[in-house]
């Protein structure tokens, strides 16, 4: 936590960024569209990854099912666009929560990185299994339907979508990390064993942390499967090899196991990413490398926990400091 | 699905076929792997990098044979040497930065430098396909119905030479000795005057060569091009997870198993869900050795 | 304190925003100068055609400012084109297309390379009342959403290998042609196979094999030994080059006899370059060919493209590289004939091309697809690539059966 729990003026601040900036660039609504898929990605990952310690290599699997439960609702439904959007959307974080328990059983009693290798292993699977379903395409993938009316309009709708799905992410979050939940996952990453012998119900933990996860970013599969409007399996849906290593990495970046880390490492890492791909057309792959690289070898703790390492007064009180409730945000 | 297990039964020699050609390219595997548990046993890294050491590989044995003008069966050891060169100049740059830190660090830097290599050699070779052709036989068995390319029968003996020179240089050798001792207590191998920088190097080094032979193997007896690294390296990681860490002669069984069972999965299932079908297995394996553990954990209560 | 420098922070941030947003946002209103947008993959699996695809392009855009460029309305305009990498990936595709169209004000645009790619940019330019004109989508169902922007000068994928089935039809006159396919589990792989499956009803035939491969497989073995189980009259692969790479490899090294043998992407792949004696017999849907009889007033005969590009690249152009030269010739044609810069008007001036290029006829139907040229199909025949069927464009006869291995 980088300032003061609640601090109005900073989330007013957002806020204001957040609703001004689709309409003052109107041209790069998608671009802004995925920073906040972004920071879903990498907020998402942090609750297991940094809160909990378990390092996922395969959450893309939600992200990955989502996107397909909401796109075969809305090729079979019948209904409009938007009831079968809204449908989709619910659908596929439901059946996130699914997913995560049903798995969960097995894969969350893997320790270190036999559970990292187990997650991958889900989400490689479960790409090649996607790819050879007739039903949902198969290789040829599918394509979504167009968003009615005019494609300003479009990428208007999935910005705020991305938004607020984001912050209700952020909020939801924080309200879990700051209660008894956020401690037990705490005590499961700083040792599980003890954890277990003081008699919190570890598996119950693990499993709804999973499933937190998987509910926020299965409804962020279904929204970017109508924003990039064709699915592949392998490249859009399962894509583990980009948004699924990417998520890790924004949220090292950012500094893992804080609130706020994930949030601006996504930031930072989404704009690095467009400025590489803008001026180093064909090497910006390269220089993704040699940022990564860098990132992990010379800020493994994060920009977050450099500051903190720096300025150590500055992050002196932390979340036990008096509270006002409810922000200026959201 | 069943149709295919028919031809099988049928057929029984074309399973012997399916198998000796499995247990072929699981060779290949296996030498990959080989090189992937040295380090992780030795360095604790897990090294995301193997399959771009593999690609590296069959780029310079490609050199080898077009600049050169030598035979690609040359561009083994070529191969071999350069890349411990390359596995020993990324140790000095960049992997001893990481040894000691969390093993997920590792895992993320050596994802990074798998990105680098791969997009630089799409700059510096080309993306094209390329295959090099060591102009060698096929061994064709019962009437041509098991039939065995030689470049991937010197991939097998390759491999179990190289598993059984690893052991015995391991056993034997002072340096094989220095590097069991730092695998065993980094600490008290430093304070008994063991230069752990160096055996680190030479490990990573040792292992980046492992990948290079292969990696001719592979030009030579399948095709590469700068993207194939991935899968090569998921596939070590999987063989060593199965066999258990610091069990050599466990990752040539699983490496060679790894390659049957693919195939067999290729073909009765169908190619789509090879890839499936051995993750799935993976993951199940995994599941099924922790729910074992856990039981015995419960017997000691 | 601590607010303050986090409003701090966050300012540089959007200070950083702002500094990507203005730098990138430039528009293409130079007055002299049309631009065409594309995307195509220069990093990524598709990057070898990506550059045949960038390179036809590049090849037909200095041609056509050399000579004089586009005459619209008494006035001079020079061609130029704004690419973008787009990582053979469909996930950028979107953001790309918006990209072009929205934040560099591009107003026509060319096709990326691969079929997958196209089904994910085609919908942003139709939305946004952009033409495409695209060489390198050929699935089928980019023509049957009704795109009223999307041109395709190449022969869409149920084509590929038509000529191939119809001629394992009739060489094995009377029986049952088996056929056993192998086909890349990627949008443009599992169009030819929906061709194949099409024609071989047509014929008869039966399909004995049906296999998907994982685009990261890099091994054929397990499919490969089905085929030497199966013997069909007829084995067809499909998937892009590293498909035709490795099936040759393998057929050769596991010493599998098939009659006959059919493929896509032989020659950018360069079976013959690559395998020699290994890939004769070995027959090859293509779209073009050097040998064939086209010709335009600016590239002149097929034959003069093929020597223009050697000469310029190093290479043997492959047919990718050919019709992406295509379709730029097309917008000039459409630019000229319009006599305007309005995308309406430019769109329907394409909508009415009908013209020679050094590459075939071009001549859209309603959908967008091109009409009016036919497929070719090529078989390696002494270390050449031949004409093989359509009859019409046949330079030589077919080799059939492919002799087993030992008397190769």
């Amino acid at each position: 936590m980088i300032a003061k729990r609640n601090n109005p003026l900073l989330f007013a601040a957002i806020l204001a960024v957040s609703i001004a900036a689709p309409l003052l660039f109107p041209d790069y609504r998608t671009q802004l569209a995925l920073l906040w898929l972004m920071v879903i990605f990498a907020m998402t990952w942090d609750i297991m990854g940094g809160q909990m310690g378990y390092n996922s290599f395969g959450n893309i699997l939600f992200f990955g099912i989502g996107m397909y439960a909401c796109a075969v609702l809305q090729r079979d439904s019948g209904l409009s666009y938007f009831s079968a959007l809204a449908l989709g959307v619910v659908l596929a974080g439901a059946l996130g929560i699914v997913t995560a328990i049903f798995f969960g059983a097995g894969i969350l009693g893997l320790r270190g990185h036999y559970f990292a290798i187990g997650s991958l292993g889900l989400a490689i699977a479960a790409g090649e299994i996607a790819g050879g379903i007739d039903y949902i395409g198969a290789g040829s993938g599918m394509t979504t339907p167009l968003f009615p009316g005019r494609s300003e309009a479009g990428g208007l709708f999935f910005y705020f979508f991305f938004f607020v799905l984001a912050t209700i992410t952020f909020f939801t979050l924080r309200k879990l990390y700051e209660g008894r939940f956020g401690l037990a996952i705490n005590a499961i990453r700083d040792d599980e064993d003890k954890a277990e012998a003081m008699g919190i119900r570890t598996t119950r933990f693990k499993t709804t942390a999973w499933a937190v996860s998987a509910f926020f970013l299965g409804m962020a599969g279904a929204g970017a499967g109508n924003l990039f409007k064709f699915i592949d399996p392998l490249d859009v849906a399962f894509a583990g090899s980009t948004y699924g290593v990417w998520m890790i990495l924004m949220a090292i970046l950012g500094g893992k196991g804080t609130l706020w880390g994930p949030v601006i490492g996504a930031v930072i890492f989404h704009i690095t990413q467009e400025l590489f791909w803008t001026y180093l057309l064909g090497w910006q792959r390269v220089a993704l490398g040699l940022l990564i690289v860098i990132i992990v070898v010379f800020f493994p703790q994060g920009i977050l926990g450099w500051m903190r390492e720096r300025w150590p007064e500055r992050f002196g009180q932390k979340i036990d400091e008096a509270t006002r409730t409810s922000g200026g945000a959201a | 699905m069943l149709s295919n297990i028919q031809i099988l039964f049928d057929a029984p020699l074309l399973f012997v076929d399916l198998m000796v050609n499995g247990l072929l390219i699981g060779a290949i595997f296996a030498l990959v792997a080989f090189g992937m548990a040295l380090v992780w046993g030795v360095m604790n890294i897990i090294n995301i990098v193997q399959g771009e050491f593999v690609m590296l590989g069959g780029f310079i044995t490609l050199v080898v044979m077009n600049k050169l003008g030598l035979h690609p069966l040359f561009g083994i050891p070529i191969s071999a040497v350069v890349l411990y060169g390359v596995g020993w100049a990324l140790y000095h740059t960049v992997i001893f930065r990481v040894v000691d830190k969390d093993m997920f660090i590792s895992i993320l830097a050596t994802f990074g430098l798998s990105i680098l290599i791969a997009q630089l050699s799409n700059q510096i070779f080309g993306a094209d396909v390329r295959t090099a052709d060591a102009g060698l036989p096929t061994l064709l068995f019962f009437n041509g119905m098991v039939s065995v390319s030689a470049i991937k029968l010197i991939a097998f003996i390759l491999a179990l030479v190289t598993g059984l020179g690893l052991w015995l240089f391991l056993k034997k050798s002072r340096l094989g000795q220095a590097i069991r001792a730092t695998a065993q207590n980094p600490r008290a191998a430093r304070i008994l005057g063991i230069d752990t920088n160096r055996v680190y190097a030479a490990t990573y080094g040792i292992n980046a060569a492992i990948c290079g032979a292969v990696g001719s193997l592979v030009v030579m007896a399948w095709a590469i091009q700068p993207y194939i690294g991935l899968p090569y390296t998921v596939r070590s990681f999987m063989v060593v997870i199965v066999a258990g860490l610091g069990n050599l002669p466990g990752v040539i069984v699983a490496g060679l198993g790894l390659g049957a069972v693919e195939n067999l999965a290729g073909f009765v299932f169908g190619a789509e869900f090879q890839i499936a079908f051995v993750f799935s297995l993976m993951v199940v394996i995994l599941v099924w050795r922790n729910f074992k553990l856990k039981r015995r954990r419960e017997y000691l209560k | 304190m601590k607010s303050r420098q986090f409003v701090g922070a966050a300012a540089l941030g959007a200070a950083a925003i702002a500094l990507t947003l203005g730098v990138t946002s430039q528009a293409y209103a130079a007055s002299d100068t049309i631009t065409l947008g594309a995307a195509v993959s220069m990093t990524g699996k598709y990057s070898t055609n990506g550059k045949n695809t960038k390179n036809g392009y590049d090849l037909a855009v200095k041609l056509i400012n050399d000579h004089g460029g586009v005459k619209i309305a008494g006035k001079t305009y020079k061609i130029a084109v704004k690419y973008y990498d787009d990582e053979s990936t469909p996930a950028r595709g979107t953001q790309l297309a918006e990209r072009l169209i929205q934040q560099d004000g591009v107003r026509y645009m060319l096709g990326p390379y691969s079929s997958g790619l196209t089904k994910a940019m085609a919908p942003v330019a139709e939305n946004n009342g952009v033409p495409m004109v695209e060489a390198n989508g050929a699935s089928n169902s980019l023509f049957t959403k009704g795109y009223k922007y999307l041109f395709a000068v190449l022969s869409t994928s149920d084509k590929y290998l038509q000529s191939a089935v119809s001629l394992a039809g009739e060489v094995n006159k009377g029986k049952t042609v088996r056929i056993a396919g192998v086909f890349q589990n990627d949008p443009f792989s599992q169009d030819i196979r929906n061709g194949v499956l099409a024609d071989a009803k047509r014929i008869g035939a039966k399909m004995v094999i049906d296999d998907k491969l994982p685009p990261e497989l890099n091994d054929m073995t397990a499919t490969l030994i089905k085929v030497k189980a199966l013997k069909p009259d007829l084995l067809v692969v499909s998937g892009h080059d590293k498909g035709a790479a490795l099936a040759i490899r393998q057929l050769s090294d596991m010493r599998i006899n098939v009659p006959m043998l059919a493929m896509t992407h032989c020659d950018s792949a360069d079976i013959i370059g690559k395998f020699g004696k290994a890939a004769e017999y070995t027959l090859c849907a293509s779209q073009w060919d050097r040998t064939l009889s086209y010709k335009d007033p600016l590239f002149g005969t097929a034959e003069d493209f093929a020597k223009l590009f050697e000469k310029t690249y190093g290479y043997a152009p492959p047919y990718q590289a050919a019709e992406s030269a295509a379709a730029v010739l097309v917008y000039k044609d459409a630019f000229e004939r319009a006599n305007s810069l309005d995308q309406k008007k430019v769109r329907d001036a394409l909508a009415a091309t009908d013209m020679e290029t050094f590459y075939g006829k071009v001549k859209f139907n309603a959908e967008g697809e091109n009409i009016a040229k036919p497929m070719v199909l090529f078989q390696v025949q002494d270390g050449q690539y031949k004409v093989v069927a359509p009859a019409k464009w046949a330079a030589a006869k077919l080799r059939w059966p492919t002799p087993v291995w030992s008397k190769r």
